[in-house]
């Protein structure tokens, strides 16, 4: 019988398999960074143990580096005492680092795809649940915890039980004006945060094949927001232009080779999933979150829901501790929220395709009165690439701040936060209790809702706005 | 890791569902560099809140943490084990967990026990009718038990294995270090390094 792609990928890389046992799993690629690293090296220091595989580790700064004063020392003592410490161990164990004010620096997943490599057929982990963006590439890709980034370090292998199989099958084509990351939330609304609990997810049908490589890191970034252990999309040439010339690309015959072998990760025909969803690309709007987990949202044209809307009984309390905790009244139409501050960036939507689309919508407009829109590029390469084309110049004229690269305002870790009770829409994947700063009350959006959100004020698509004079 | 058989200890009845490890731990905490010492930063935010149900006199010393379904969600961050450890949690039920957390769990030697959501309303009702009453978590035999309740839970066999042994991870893959060796051997040449 066939295989799916995500078997074809796990069994190049067991190492390992035994009655009643996890196999044990080779990783192609470990990504490390301050925040879930330092008790991993101080474990190894420890035990005496060393960095089996420097060559297949990276490193970057990006949780809680600040995006302001780049130049200069944190400013925060924990937070300096936290990158130090990356440093030390970096330069200790030997594994490259690039560190805060280095022209490779930025959101680790945005960093390993535009280095090249992030590749079709890996296996990637690292210390953050958002790994999952690099199975865009075709690639096996998960976070981990602390423990497990000790255990990689340690040994470049990670006894993982096989997960099972999963398809989301997105046919027909995305409309205009509706992107990868309405697509997604669209998808996690329709399963809820646990749907993909245990299932390696592969995107598939007319709509992902139709997507930029951006968009589909966008998409697979996002699985864990529905509890899937990765997303896949199988590569195809979309992918393969992406990668060739990169910095870490395969060159000359060994990219012929790669090439040769990539072309062999798709799923076979006659391959089954364990379970399978389908939804129509054709039918979705713009979407938007109304609380707090990435599953409560609704179609941006829609109206706050109520505990009322809901049958399960447990949707129903969790709705109405979200609605007090967003200060939301059911039946409130979306478009009628007023928001604080726009937030464009992340490892969900901070790449160069998502600020061209945010700039274009903003381009000879204005941020709102009241309203504060800040535009945080994914890495030091995004942002020098959007300073070329003038990216820059236009948030800033509208009234926009543009900043350095990191995680940034997605989940507050560095001054970059909300005020209690202060409402974002923002581009980044999740509209957790204080995940922006305590109290702050998030709204998941596209890039393209996010730029019309920062000049109305408002809850707002590109549609919405008054033609250009 | 501290071998871990058997459990008797008082319950928290957390009645709510999708609790993030945000909501367990705030990423402000997360800047240390150290690996204990996070009790403090427990569900954070909610603790501000002083009718929050930890907060509560009848729940002080609680040992077993009773939660709705969808446990551990969001951020990878292994900190929201340490600090339900810190705080002296030993076992977390649920209905279902997030498969990070719940992989966090096991490395961390903190129980995951999944039993069905009906099971979870029972131990809420019996907790709150009765905040001493002792559960009895009983990873040989798969069990929990508390006043009249008894019901299995389920935790897989090889973490369970880890846990009742109290094995290192690591230690058990190096003794396997001659099969990475050879899989090593046969890796093709053009996958890509960083070094």
């Amino acid at each position: 019988m066939g295989r799916t792609l995500s078997e074809k990928v796990w069994d190049e890389h067991v190492v390992r398999t035994a009655e009643g046992e996890p196999d044990l799993l080779y990783v192609d690629l470990h990504l490390i960074h301050e925040v879930t690293s330092p008790q991993a090296f101080e474990g190894l220091r420890l035990a005496g143990r060393r960095v089996r595989r420097p060559d297949l580790t990276l490193a970057t700064e990006d949780h809680n580096v600040p995006t302001l004063d780049v130049d200069k020392p944190i400013a925060d003592p924990v937070s300096r005492t936290q990158v130090e410490t990356l440093r030390k161990n970096a330069a200790e164990f030997g594994v490259r680092l690039h560190p805060l004010g280095d022209v490779e620096q930025g959101i680790v997943h945005v960093v390993g795809p535009q280095l090249g490599l992030t590749q079709p057929g890996m296996t990637i982990v690292c210390g953050d649940s958002h790994t999952s963006t690099h199975g865009a590439f075709g690639a096996i890709a998960f976070g981990i915890g602390t423990s497990e980034v000790e255990h990689v370090l340690a040994t470049q292998t990670l006894p993982q039980a096989r997960p099972r199989t999963m398809a989301v099958t997105v046919n027909g084509s995305l409309p205009a004006g509706v992107t990868a990351k309405d697509l997604v939330l669209t998808l996690i609304a329709h399963t809820g945060t646990g749907g993909g609990q245990g299932y390696i997810v592969e995107y598939r049908g007319q709509a992902i094949e139709e997507l930029s490589m951006e968009a589909r890191m966008t998409i697979c970034n996002m699985s864990i927001e529905w509890g899937a252990k990765a997303g896949m999309i199988a590569p195809d040439q979309t992918t393969f232009d992406y990668i060739e010339g990169r910095p870490e690309a395969p060159k000359g015959e060994a990219w012929d080779a790669a090439v040769e072998h990539w072309k062999s990760l798709r799923t076979d025909d006659d391959a089954t999933f364990d379970r399978e969803i389908v939804l129509d690309a054709s039918t979705m709007t713009p979407f938007v979150t109304w609380g707090t987990n990435p599953g409560q949202g609704v179609p941006l044209g829609a109206a706050v829901p109520g505990p009322a809307d809901f049958e399960d009984e447990g949707d129903k309390v969790a709705a109405e501790k979200a609605l007090e905790y967003m200060g939301l009244d059911a039946g409130t139409p979306m478009r009628d929220i007023q928001v604080d501050t726009v937030f464009v960036g992340s490892c969900t939507n901070g790449r160069i395709e998502d600020l061209r689309a945010a700039a274009e919508v903003i381009k000879g407009r204005h941020v709102a009165d009241g309203t504060r829109l800040l535009v945080v590029p994914g890495s030091v390469r995004v942002r020098l690439q959007a300073e070329d084309e003038g990216l820059d110049v236009v948030f800033k004229e509208a009234g926009g701040e543009w900043r350095g690269a990191g995680c940034s305002m997605c989940l507050g870790m560095n001054p970059d936060q909300l005020a209690p009770q202060e409402r974002s829409a923002s581009t980044s994947n999740r509209n957790f209790e204080g995940r922006q700063g305590k109290g702050g009350r998030t709204h998941l959006v596209s890039p393209l809702v996010a730029a019309a959100t920062a000049v109305t004020g408002t809850l707002a698509s590109p549609d919405d706005l008054p033609p250009l004079a | 890791m501290e071998k871990f058989t058997r459990h008797v200890g008082t319950g928290l009845p957390l009645r709510r569902s999708n609790v993030d490890t945000d909501q367990i731990i705030p990423a402000v905490y997360l800047k240390r560099v150290t690996r204990t010492g996070f009790e403090d930063g427990l569900f954070g935010a909610w603790r501000n809140d002083p009718e929050f149900v930890l907060n509560r006199p009848e729940h002080q010393g609680v040992s077993v943490l009773v939660a709705g379904p969808d446990f551990g969600t969001g951020s990878s961050r292994e900190h929201a084990v340490w600090a339900l450890m810190d705080y002296g949690f030993k076992v977390v039920i649920s209905s279902r967990f997030a498969d990070i957390f719940r992989g966090n769990s096991g490395k961390a030697g903190l129980v995951a026990a999944q039993v069905t959501q009906d099971v979870v309303e029972q131990l809420w009702k019996q907790i709150e009718a009765d905040p001493t009453t002792e559960i009895v978590v009983d990873l040989e035999a798969r069990t929990i038990q508390a006043a009249a309740i008894t019901a299995p839970f389920q935790i897989d066999d090889y973490t369970r294995w880890r846990l009742l042994e109290g094995l290192d991870d690591i230690g058990i893959t190096l003794s396997h270090e001659a099969d990475i060796d050879v899989f090593e051997s046969t890796r093709p040449d053009w996958k890509p390094a960083t070094l």
